[in-house]
């Protein structure tokens, strides 16, 4: 076996130095196998685009022809109407910029509370400090879900019911997320820190100028979580909101069904108008994206 | 410098790590004790009254919204079909998520494309999906659903979110396009983290591809498979979105979930008490799959440790 192992190695090695080879790195042959997988794979990639193709192809159809038979993916015309008139309306700007300005603002809160509150569980001593982390590990079991009824009416009696703070302030108190940077922290070489304080730096400036930029992949990762799970919200904003002005995106979508009926065209555009942003976004920072879900889902329920 | 630090240092150190440890974490925890701990204890005062939504007009009534809960068909129906879809969509999106991350895994070729069209759904808030599928996926005859199917020469006429046969399989459906692209990360992930050599002196052994995938991939993906199966029975126990935009719950509340019940109860019908309670019925179920979960972990960890 260890021969075996060694022979790998030095193959591997060889692959690795030799001079043609270079380029392909470790990329596998084309053998029939593979091909057989390429295949399955876009058999199945296309299957999961097929939905949003289709929703593209009928938001540029004229109305009438929505409801054909017949599996045409262009009309006669490719018109964008349909855009305009869901643009038109001003909706949709408002509850982009709603759901922007809350899910930012969650976002910002929550990585900033639950990193402070995570350097100081693993890193200072103070009365009771066990006790209230127990507590806060605790209410990772809590389902946000669980509360909606005394939460709504914890909102009615503060006042905040169709506020951005009542939609922002339940979603802040993310146990899971202390949890996942405690651990993060606990990883941390005290030396550091320690170095700096022999220096006569505050604890103040250590977190912030210290733990916090050597922290940053793991804040990344949370960052990002919370801002997909914040900005893809529906119950919380649905239950909280009933002015449309103060709607968020996924819930103000929910309700262009009702005020538009049934004209395909135009839901099907508010569809690809609305799902739009964060799949940019995700164009842009599909790495960053792809790690810091992994991570944090991985380690955060 | 030098000769004055190391004798005060050590003390001077010891006194930083002891101060303003509740400064840190006071900030989080005002905000948990107000939005978790204090919804969670006072919805179980909540639970033994006869609030209205507002929280006011409460009389206490004891455990009765507890025991009407227990008596009551609708709360009986509802968690069975929270439990139903959370067994119809847990296996597919298991599966499906070890499947597509095996391809994307083996191919090691156009990641992106594998990464855009099965993670990307993921990212789009529940109103889009559903809407996209209830108006042009769904609906008989020209909906994309019956097209495609004729295109294949089959003539579907099912009714998809109408017929009560039908209906909370085409939730499954939507939900599994819908989220499958998480579980397929965090497989991806995992693969990711096993060392190529163990395949390369498994194939120096003469070890074919299935024969490595059976040995050496699965067995190793064992502990991401239990935290992936969990990830996934806590996520689909809450399911709502889908079957309020898409069915509303219906035909005949063929397909309500038990988190509906509790919004009709508390927000349609103002009874938050009885919501309350039935909320705390549907939290021990809960809590029953998190403990579970804690209990995997653990062992996991301690297998790590060995």
């Amino acid at each position: 076996m260890s021969a075996a192992m060694t022979a790998a190695r030095k193959a591997r090695d060889a692959v690795r130095t030799g001079a043609g080879e270079e380029a392909q790195g470790r990329r596998p042959r084309w053998t029939r196998g593979r091909v057989g997988l390429l295949a399955c794979a876009l058999v199945l990639a296309v299957l999961w685009v097929l939905p949003l193709a289709w929703a593209l192809a009928t938001s540029l159809k004229p109305e009438d022809e929505t409801t054909d038979t017949g599996l045409n993916w262009i009309g006669s015309r490719i018109t964008f109407d349909a855009y305009r008139q869901v643009w038109e309306s001003g909706d949709l700007t408002r509850w982009m910029l709603n759901t922007a300005y809350i899910a930012s603002m969650t976002t910002l809160l929550t990585v900033v509370l639950t990193a402070m509150a995570a350097y100081g569980f693993s890193r200072t001593e103070f009365r009771g400090r066990r006790v209230l982390y127990g507590l806060v590990l605790a209410g990772i079991m809590v389902p946000p879900q669980v509360l909606i009824a005394p939460l709504f009416a914890e909102m009615v009696a503060l006042n905040l019911v169709d506020t951005y703070w009542g939609v922002i302030l339940p979603q802040v108190a993310v146990p899971a997320m202390v949890f996942i940077l405690v651990k993060f922290f606990e990883g941390l070489p005290r030396e550091l820190e320690e170095a700096a304080y022999v220096d006569g730096a505050g604890r103040w400036r250590v977190f912030w100028q210290i733990v916090v930029p050597l922290s940053r992949p793991v804040l990344a990762a949370v960052a990002i979580f919370t801002f997909i799970q914040t900005w893809n919200n529906f119950l919380w904003p649905f239950l909280v909101t009933t002015d449309p002005n103060a709607m968020t995106l996924p819930v103000g979508l929910v309700n262009v069904q009702s005020t538009y009926g049934v004209r395909y065209a135009q839901v099907m555009a508010s569809v690809i108008i609305g799902g739009l942003p964060l799949l940019i976004v995700f164009v842009f920072f599909q790495r960053q994206i792809v790690r810091g879900v992994a991570h944090t889902g991985l380690a955060g329920q | 410098m030098t000769t004055t630090a190391p004798p005060s240092a050590p003390r001077g150190i010891r006194r930083h790590w002891s101060e303003h440890g509740l400064a840190f974490t006071l900030p989080f925890l005002l905000v948990y004790a107000a939005f978790l701990v204090f919804p969670l204890l006072w919805g179980v005062r909540m639970s033994l009254g006869n609030d209205d939504i507002a929280g006011t007009q409460s009389e206490f009534v004891g455990l009765d919204n507890y025991v009407e809960a227990v008596r009551d068909p609708d709360v009986w129906s509802s968690l069975w079909n929270t439990v139903w879809f959370t067994v119809l969509s847990t296996v597919p999106l298991v599966v499906v998520g070890l499947v597509l991350a095996l391809l994307a895994h083996h191919l090691r070729f156009v990641n992106w494309l594998w990464r855009l069209s099965w993670f990307a759904p993921f990212l789009l808030p529940s109103g889009v999906v559903c809407l996209l599928w209830l108006w042009v996926i769904y609906p008989s005859d020209f909906g994309f659903a019956d097209q495609l199917l004729n295109a294949f020469g089959l003539q579907p006429g099912i009714g998809w979110l109408t017929d009560a046969r039908y209906a909370m399989l085409s939730i499954v459906l939507t939900t599994v396009w819908w989220t499958v692209g998480f579980n397929f990360l965090l497989y991806l992930a995992a693969l990711q983290a096993i060392p190529q050599h163990l395949y390369e002196a498994a194939e120096l052994d003469g070890a074919g591809p299935w024969q490595r995938l059976r040995t050496i991939t699965l067995p190793l993906l064992n502990r991401t498979t239990g935290v992936v199966l969990v990830l996934q029975l806590l996520a689909s126990l809450k399911i709502f979105d889908q079957v309020y935009i898409m069915t509303g719950g219906g035909p005949d509340e063929s397909t309500r979930p038990i988190l509906q019940y509790v919004f009709q109860a508390g927000f349609t019908g103002y009874r938050i008490g009885y919501a309350s309670a039935i909320s705390y019925i549907f939290f021990a179920l809960i809590v029953l799959v998190s403990l579970i979960h804690l209990r995997l972990t653990r062992r996991s960890r301690e297998e790590n440790a060995a």
